[in-house]
């Protein structure tokens, strides 16, 4: 076996993942241009056109994916908190200087080229995340180790909110991924399954009333929700089936009262809800008490802080959120169907994709991409193109490939030796897989519209060098790993 | 964490399958997006007279169209200065096509006409600047133009196709607000006239604006063009006899009797074809259907007259088939004072039957009569007597009377009438209830029988052709000498017919209006009616020798037929025979008889 640095990085670098690369780089590049191809186009090297722009952006990534392969493994180790620093210096720079585009302000202007530093501080995070997880005395146990991560996160992510750019800040919730696979408890996720379960029952059934004024859906639901969380988790979980059965006992004996009652004298159904879930946590408080079953006392805990969440969902929903989002959330739960509006990117979308078929119009034959019936249709719609063009076959193929390169680079986290890599790994991981949950599911109407693009399909510089970087980051470490003659 | 990754992917892949095999909606929203499917229209078939003189060709028209859906931002106020129409109209124009009551077909998805029938100064400005106003289409159409302002009621027009006539399209080739033939020739021959519309995909962007061809163009259809039609009219001959009934009602058809080629076929009051064109059509219909004259009915095919005396030559051929009479046969008259039925003639008494038709004997016509009818008796209960006018009338009808001509393509006709048996049992309450002397008018073509001028043509080219007619028609692509009807009367039996008809002609009723140099026979009439004066008949045919034109005249309310009709006859046998008519004072003082004061020239 070779030692140490004589190994070339020819022979130390992962080409699979590399190969993945360059397939996903040079098909976003031909459906770039394919969605931009216009009747009387140009070729695609045409520098006016986006496609030839692309190209000139795929040329830069090349070689600065060239540039990060022969850079020193251990700088980015070692610069890891400068570059985080830098970048946090750049976000909070760009609030004040970046000109408004479209109402955002995340992007910087150098003569004829714009870059978007939000897209920079994903890698920087993730690896001052990684610096921080992989210090000697640190370990990932309880919630207070949390807390130094959370930050970390926490900078960036408001600092891109106050950009305007939700989208690119909502990608921050990708690190919960790999915190998860680091050693945090799957419970937080749970947590947020479960928050965003009963988000979506109480605004989505909110404007169904049961009677009238006297309650809606929606709270009703949630609070049967929170009942059942309960019941599950003290059945089958704690296996204490009595007081699992008791409760539910309780629970029908109340709703039946009140529905009877309901015959002389209007009752309001959420008012009853919430009044069975607080006797549920009182119940559950005495269990825990008699029991001493701390568990108990959480579960009580969460299903008051779920009601809080429930009742504060609408203040939430139509205070804190903007307009567009807010309508972005209805058209998704079907509250509203605006076709010309804001439903009108996602059933234009849902139209070209669904007219492909099994095979596709194939390449340069799609119709609606072409006659620019879906918007953003090169950038965050590209997934479009793709449907329509290359259709059942060629859209399931290509989500293949992404699984595949997300698996491969789950496997390069997994054989790395230092923590430092491992978790940088996991977070490359993480936000590959956000952006194509969050952008695939918006394309194909299953996740509210959030304009973040498709890694290394989308067309845009910044995005597909930040990706770039990202990947290319990971391929140095884990060739490090070879070059150091380090067996697996 | 691998596991959730692999679960997103599945769950994405299905809902892929579900939205890219399963369901079939946004294929055809794709499709509806995409796609406009412009309809080109054919030229439509021309019209020529048998002479290959152009009559009825094509001038291109505009209709603005628009499509809801696909409206956008649209500057009314400029729009409306390029259609040089006012805000209010198209406030008022839009409310009129999107009302569903008015307008049933109507839908935001699919064009509809906002305006018709625009000629190309009125669009030529919003052509220019059409791109700005997305939503609105220019669709090119073509109107008829007529040639010669003659031939309205044979012609026929086209016009926007009606709810019904869509209901009926079994084969869906029609859509609202297309032209089809309305009536006359140009209903008749619709499916030859129209030809195949074509279709131009196009494909359209998402702000409405046509990004060009689909496929350049491979699935556009082109059309076919209609096909040109030779008409058996002969358009001078046509013109002259609307010109000859100027002032009267009434109506001349002649036929070419050895092809029953119809020649001309003139309606007065009548109409210059081209009012009922383009835009100026529904207020010009208005009109024209409110004229008390009624200038839009076709007297030639629907007007039903009792024949008068011009259909003792019917009864007379009749009579010889049927054995009653012969060629010696000769009857008493005494003038004025016969009964039942006087003469209004002088002649020498017991008369022939060559006599009978020069003098148009009543008296003779009706012992005709009666001898066809109680040949061998009356029989018990009258029914020797009943078969043998059921034989009359089945030999009467031969001669393409008291029926329509079912195998032509003539618009609208009119059946006549001979009436039958069961009609006299009705009227005269049993079926012994009524015997020759009941029905004597019959005899003199008067009573119940009606004839329309069309028919009246016919049968005298049955006596022109010695004995057949072929299916009168106006299309001279189609030969119809397959259509022979034979009327089964021996050939012999025509000769005095013939001579008779020439003698009223040579020294008769019409003996002033000889044609120079050419022999012709024929015979008039005098029809007594109910709405005024007499109705004035002529009909007749020429060259005696070899027949080239049979011809029967109306003028309703004139006078004797002598006066009224038989000139109209003699100029247009003139005319055809010669190419020319050289009797200009004849002709000035025929054209210039006024008979109907409300007679108006549209």
């Amino acid at each position: 076996m070779p030692t140490s640095r004589n190994i070339s990085i020819k022979y130390a670098l992962d080409w699979k993942t590399v190969f993945i690369y360059l397939f996903l780089v040079a098909f976003g590049w031909l459906n770039i241009y394919g969605a931009s191809y216009d009747f009387d186009q140009a070729s695609i090297f045409d520098f006016s056109q986006r496609a030839g722009k692309q190209f000139v952006w795929i040329l830069t990534a090349f070689g600065l994916a060239g540039v990060l392969l022969l850079l020193d493994s251990r700088l980015y180790s070692y610069f890891a908190y400068l570059i985080y620093i830098f970048v946090i210096f750049l976000l909070i720079v760009t609030i004040f200087i970046a000109t408004d585009v479209k109402g955002s302000r995340s992007w910087l202007v150098f003569g004829p080229v714009s870059f978007q530093p939000a897209e920079l501080a994903k890698t920087a995070t993730a690896l001052a995340l990684a610096k921080f997880m992989s210090a000697y005395n640190y370990t990932l146990k309880g919630w207070k180790d949390l807390i130094p991560l959370a930050v970390i996160v926490f900078i960036p992510f408001a600092l891109i909110i106050l950009q305007k750019e939700t989208g690119s800040a909502l990608v921050f919730l990708a690190f919960l991924l790999m915190f998860y696979r680091e050693g945090m408890s799957g419970l937080v996720l749970l947590l947020g399954v479960f928050a965003v379960a009963l988000f979506v029952i109480a605004i989505g059934f909110s404007e169904i009333p049961i009677q009238t004024d006297s309650g809606t859906l929606g709270m009703v639901l949630a609070m049967l929700l929170v009942i059942l969380v309960q019941f599950v988790f003290a059945f089958f979980y704690k296996r204490n089936r009595k007081e699992a059965l008791l409760l539910l006992a309780g629970v029908a004996g109340m709703s039946i009262i009140a529905v009877v009652l309901n015959i002389w004298l209007p009752v309001n159904y959420d008012y009853v809800a919430i009044f069975i879930v607080l006797l549920s946590c009182v119940y559950w408080f005495i269990i825990s008490r008699f029991k001493r079953m701390k568990q108990y006392l959480f579960i009580a805990w969460i299903s008051l802080g779920a009601m809080l969440f429930c009742f504060s969902a609408d203040y939430l929903f139509y205070q804190v959120l903007e307009p567009h989002q807010q309508i972005r959330i209805k058209v998704l739960l079907n509250m509203e169907e605006d076709l010309r509006g804001a439903g009108y990117n996602v059933n234009q979308s849902k139209i070209a994709i669904g007219s492909g078929g099994m095979f596709g119009k194939g390449y340069l034959n799609g119709t609606q991409t072409k006659l620019k019936y879906v918007p953003e249709q090169d950038t965050d719609f590209i997934f479009c193109t793709v449907g329509e063009e290359w259709g059942f076959l060629g859209s399931s193929v290509l989500l293949f490939i992404y699984l595949w390169l997300l698996l491969r680079i789950i496997r390069i986290a997994e054989r790395q030796n230092e923590v430092f890599n491992r978790v940088y790994g996991y977070s490359v991981a993480s936000i590959f897989f956000f952006h194509l949950t969050i952008n695939v599911g918006m394309v194909l109407g299953l996740v509210p519209v959030i304009g973040i693009p498709l890694p290394f399909l989308s067309y845009g510089g910044s995005s597909l060098w930040s990706f770039t970087v990202l990947l290319f980051i990971l391929l140095r470490l884990d060739a490090a790993r070879l070059q150091r003659g380090v067996q697996r | 964490m691998a596991v959730i990754m692999i679960v997103v992917v599945v769950i994405y892949i299905l809902r892929l399958f579900s939205l890219q095999i399963l369901e079939d909606k946004y294929k055809k929203g794709a499709a509806s997006n995409a796609f406009l499917n412009k309809t080109i229209y054919p030229p439509r078939g021309l019209l020529y007279d048998r002479n290959d003189s152009l009559l009825v060709y094509n001038k291109p028209a505009y209709d603005i169209a628009f499509i809801n859906r696909e409206i956008r931002n649209l500057d009314t106020l400029s729009f409306c200065n390029d259609l040089k129409i006012t805000k209010e109209y198209f406030i008022e124009r839009m409310k009129e096509v999107k009302n569903r009551d008015k307008n049933p077909s109507y839908s935001s998805l699919t064009p509809q006409v906002f305006m018709t029938q625009l000629e190309i100064k009125d669009v030529a400005a919003v052509q220019q600047s059409m791109y700005k106003y997305s939503g609105f289409y220019i669709q090119t159409r073509t109107l008829r133009e007529y040639r010669y302002a003659a031939g309205g009621h044979v012609l026929g027009s086209i016009g926007e196709i009606t709810p019904r006539m869509l209901e009926n399209d079994e084969e869906g080739y029609y859509d609202p607000g297309d032209y089809v033939g309305r009536d006359g020739f140009e209903f008749t021959y619709e499916k030859d006239l129209k030809g195949e519309k074509g279709v131009e995909v196009l494909l359209r962007d998402a702000r409405g604006r046509i990004k060009g061809k689909y496929e350049e163009g491979r699935k556009d259809i082109a059309p076919k063009a209609g096909k040109n039609i030779k008409m058996t009219l002969d358009i001078k001959l046509q013109i002259l006899g609307e010109q000859l009934l100027a002032g009267k009602v009434g109506s001349v058809v002649a036929i070419e009797p050895n092809t029953g080629e119809i020649l001309a076929m003139v309606s007065n009051p009548t109409f210059d074809p081209s009012l009922l064109v383009g835009r100026e059509r529904s207020k010009n219909y208005s009109l024209l259907v409110n004229d008390p004259t009624k200038p839009l009915m076709n007297r030639a095919t629907q007007a039903q007259y009792s024949p008068g005396s011009s259909f003792k030559p019917f009864q007379a051929l009749v009579a010889l088939k049927q054995g009653a009479i012969n060629e010696g046969t000769r009857f008493s008259c005494n003038g004025p004072g016969s009964s039942p039925i006087r003469c209004t003639h002088h002649h020498g008494s017991p008369v022939s039957l060559l006599n009978a038709i020069e003098q148009s004997c009543n008296p003779y016509f009706w012992h005709t009569f009666e001898s066809t009818l109680v040949k061998g008796g009356y029989g018990k209960d009258n029914q020797n007597f009943r078969k043998n006018y059921d034989e009359w009338r089945i030999n009467i009808m031969k001669f393409g009377f008291g029926a329509r001509f079912e195998d032509s393509d003539i618009y609208q006709q009119s059946r006549g009438n001979i009436p039958s048996e069961n009609y006299f049992d009705k009227v005269y309450k049993s079926k012994t209830g009524w015997r020759a002397l009941t029905i004597r008018s019959l005899s003199i073509g008067q009573g119940e029988v009606l004839v329309t001028p069309l028919q009246l043509a016919n049968a005298t080219s049955v006596i022109a052709n010695r004995g057949f007619f072929i299916t009168p028609h106006l299309n001279k692509s189609d030969s119809m000498l397959l259509h022979k009807h034979d009327v089964g009367v021996d050939k012999r039996h025509f000769q005095v017919v013939d001579e008779g008809m020439w003698r009223v002609n040579e020294f008769g009723t019409a003996r002033s209006y000889k044609v120079p140099g050419i022999n012709w026979c024929g015979k008039t009439g005098t029809v007594q009616n109910n709405r005024g004066k007499d109705h004035a008949f002529y009909m007749g045919y020429a060259p005696r020798e070899n027949p080239k034109i049979a011809i029967a005249v109306v003028v309703e309310n004139a006078g004797f037929g002598s006066t009224f009709a038989a000139p109209i006859a003699s100029l247009m046998v003139e005319q055809y025979l010669t190419g020319k008519v050289v009797r200009t004072d004849l002709l000035t003082k025929t054209m210039n008889v006024r008979t109907n004061a409300n007679v108006k020239e549209y």
